[in-house]
């Protein structure tokens, strides 16, 4: 019998995705990927996986997992409130920025993110899903990769790369991952020449906030209009990640994974990379300001970023210390279902 | 070559070479293209994560954990220096059309009035066009594709249509297009190709590319129908309508 997730309850807007497709902007083809690719990169290492094994995008809300392998390692990251559903029993809280084995005919309710848009969950080994153009992040306009190139549905079944979990301890992240706060930076360009000095002064300094109309192609905010000197319309141009266009209506529009690769409206400045993963996590409703910084010193965050997530990455506990009891996973494997794992009583 | 280079972010930048669109300009952003590619082929360029060519402008790519704008962009002048004379190569692609079923045409009518030619005119100036795609975008494998004759010339349409269906053929101002998905669009549609511009079933997807040469060439609907069946099942081999 093949190992598999199946998706007992579909949540809100669940998809499978990697770090992007790269290499196919030249085709039309938008990269996509992990809207928070911080998320992703702590659920893959939490789960023991190369950093760009595909995982599952939970959108707003999750799903519920029904576990159909002999045992999986998941990881979960982002601000979760998971549960374990196990027979008639009332669902157990499980932490999430951790890993967990769970056994067949267990069921892990992902539930809703909480205070941000999205949160990652990771299988060790990977999904057994085949990649199109060289990666598995679904773009769902296309209906390409992913899960059949969409959303997550009810009765899904998500195929496993690994028949049982490999053998290992848990491991949890050490301390909340610091995404950054102030005003989200950006780098004034490509077409800040087509606006007045007081509409880029007016971007800068006002409030904008995030409408409902914010998906994984981009954030539409709300606020003073910005204006423009030179119109709003250019000879269209690729559309870099974290691109922030100002159609006529003068309301800028941060473009984001499932971006267009070319468009025709003037691009005010970009997001910085550093802070991508932030908007990838902003609610409707919040509101943020942004300031200008220049490419050098974006280019220098990014890689102090960088830094921190690997140190954060080589700072993992063992959610079992060394000679100590780990009371949640004890309460997992004896409590739940009394009986400990073989392979755990050597070790 | 004066070109401009602007800031998208830290993860990329934009090398304008004009800023109007003219076969000259579009020639330079794809001989910069290929040339980018040659040089990454060869293992040059590291850090670099790809090029997107537009009409007027190359946005090239590239991961700030490898490399820096500092570092890259000298790299791309002197790949310039060297590459804007080299024309690249062009394919030329011939793309069979039905203009002939109203279904497919329904505002070849309209375009003949507009124009004040007859509908024969129109597919005839439409097959006779020397039509260059220049970028494909917006979404994946939809050609912008520069050449039409200018006596066809038409703004979009005012209220645009909440569904093109797949493979229509369309003319706005001075492109033709192929939509790759039924999708909204505000183009006018003359025709249909049982050629369907993005198939996901195949290991390359996309039947079309940048610099490609395009010749649209008039099929009957039988024709279409037959063709469509080759398509739908999967045994159409591009390579018979593509000469190198």
């Amino acid at each position: 019998m093949s190992a598999a997730l199946k998706v007992v309850r579909a949540g809100l807007f669940d998809t499978v995705q990697d770090l992007g497709r790269i290499g196919y902007m030249a085709l039309g083809m938008p990269t996509a990927g992990a809207m928070d690719r911080i998320g992703l990169a702590l659920a893959n290492a939490l789960a023991g996986n190369p950093a760009n094994t595909a995982g599952l995008e939970i959108g707003v809300m999750g799903p519920d997992l029904l576990i159909e392998a002999d045992s999986v390692r998941i990881a979960l990251a982002g601000p979760l409130s998971p549960a374990l559903i196990e027979g008639d029993s009332p669902p157990k809280p499980l932490e999430s920025d951790r890993s967990h084995l769970l056994k067949r005919g267990q069921i892990l309710r992902v539930g809703m993110v909480e205070g941000s848009t999205t949160a990652y969950l990771a299988v060790a080994g990977g999904f057994a899903l085949a990649p199109f153009m060289g990666s598995l992040s679904t773009y769902a306009r296309a209906g390409i990769g992913g899960f059949e190139g969409r959303k997550l549905a009810a009765d899904d079944v998500l195929p496993l790369r690994l028949e049982a979990a490999p053998a290992g301890d848990e491991r949890k992240l050490g301390g909340p991952f610091d995404y950054g706060s102030g005003p989200i930076r950006v780098i004034w360009g490509p077409q800040d020449d087509y606006f007045s000095e007081a509409g880029r002064q007016t971007f800068v300094s006002s409030d904008y906030t995030v409408s409902k109309e914010a998906d994984r192609m981009g954030i539409r905010f709300e606020g003073p209009t910005i204006e423009h000197s030179k119109g709003a319309d250019i000879i269209s141009d690729g559309i870099g990640p974290g691109a922030i266009q100002v159609p006529g209506a003068g309301l800028p529009i941060v473009l984001l994974g499932d971006r267009q690769t070319v468009g025709g409206y003037s691009k005010i400045a970009t997001v910085a990379s550093v802070d991508l993963p932030r908007l990838g996590r902003l609610l409707p409703g919040r509101t943020v300001r942004f300031t200008a910084i220049g490419v050098e010193e974006a280019e220098s965050l990014r890689r102090d970023q960088e830094a921190r997530l690997q140190r954060a990455i080589a700072g993992f506990q063992t959610a079992r210390p060394a000679g100590g009891i780990d009371l949640a996973r004890l309460y997992e494997e004896n409590l739940i279902d009394g009986i400990v794992y073989e392979r755990e009583a050597v070790t | 070559v004066s070109v401009r280079y602007l800031s998208c972010g830290d993860t990329a930048f934009s090398v304008e070479f004009g800023n109007e669109v003219t076969p000259q300009i579009n020639g330079r952003v794809m001989a910069l293209h290929t040339a980018v590619g040659q040089a990454r082929a060869e293992g040059g360029l590291a850090g670099l994560v790809e090029t997107v060519p537009s009409m007027r402008a190359l946005m090239v790519t590239y991961d700030p954990l490898a490399t820096t704008r500092t570092e890259l962009q000298p790299q791309i002048d002197a790949l310039i220096a060297r590459s804007s004379a080299a024309a690249p190569v062009s394919r030329k692609v011939r793309l069979p059309c039905c203009y002939d079923d109203p279904e497919f045409a329904p505002d070849l009518a309209e375009v003949a009035e507009r124009t004040g030619k007859t509908p024969e005119q129109v597919i005839a100036l439409h097959l006779a066009s020397p039509f260059k795609v220049y970028l494909l975008g917006f979404m994946p494998g939809l050609p912008y594709t520069v050449g039409l004759d200018r006596s066809l010339y038409l703004p979009r349409r005012t209220q645009p249509r909440v569904r093109v269906p797949r493979s229509s053929v369309a003319i706005a101002m001075d492109q033709t297009t192929i939509y790759p998905f039924e999708s909204p669009g505000g183009w006018h549609l003359i025709g249909r190709t049982p050629l369907w511009m993005f198939d996901k079933r195949r290991e390359q997807p996309l039947l079309l590319a940048p610099g490609d040469s395009l010749a649209f060439e008039r099929i009957d609907r039988a024709t279409y129908d037959a063709i469509a069946r080759r398509v739908e099942a999967g045994t159409l081999d591009w390579s018979e309508l593509i000469e190198p």
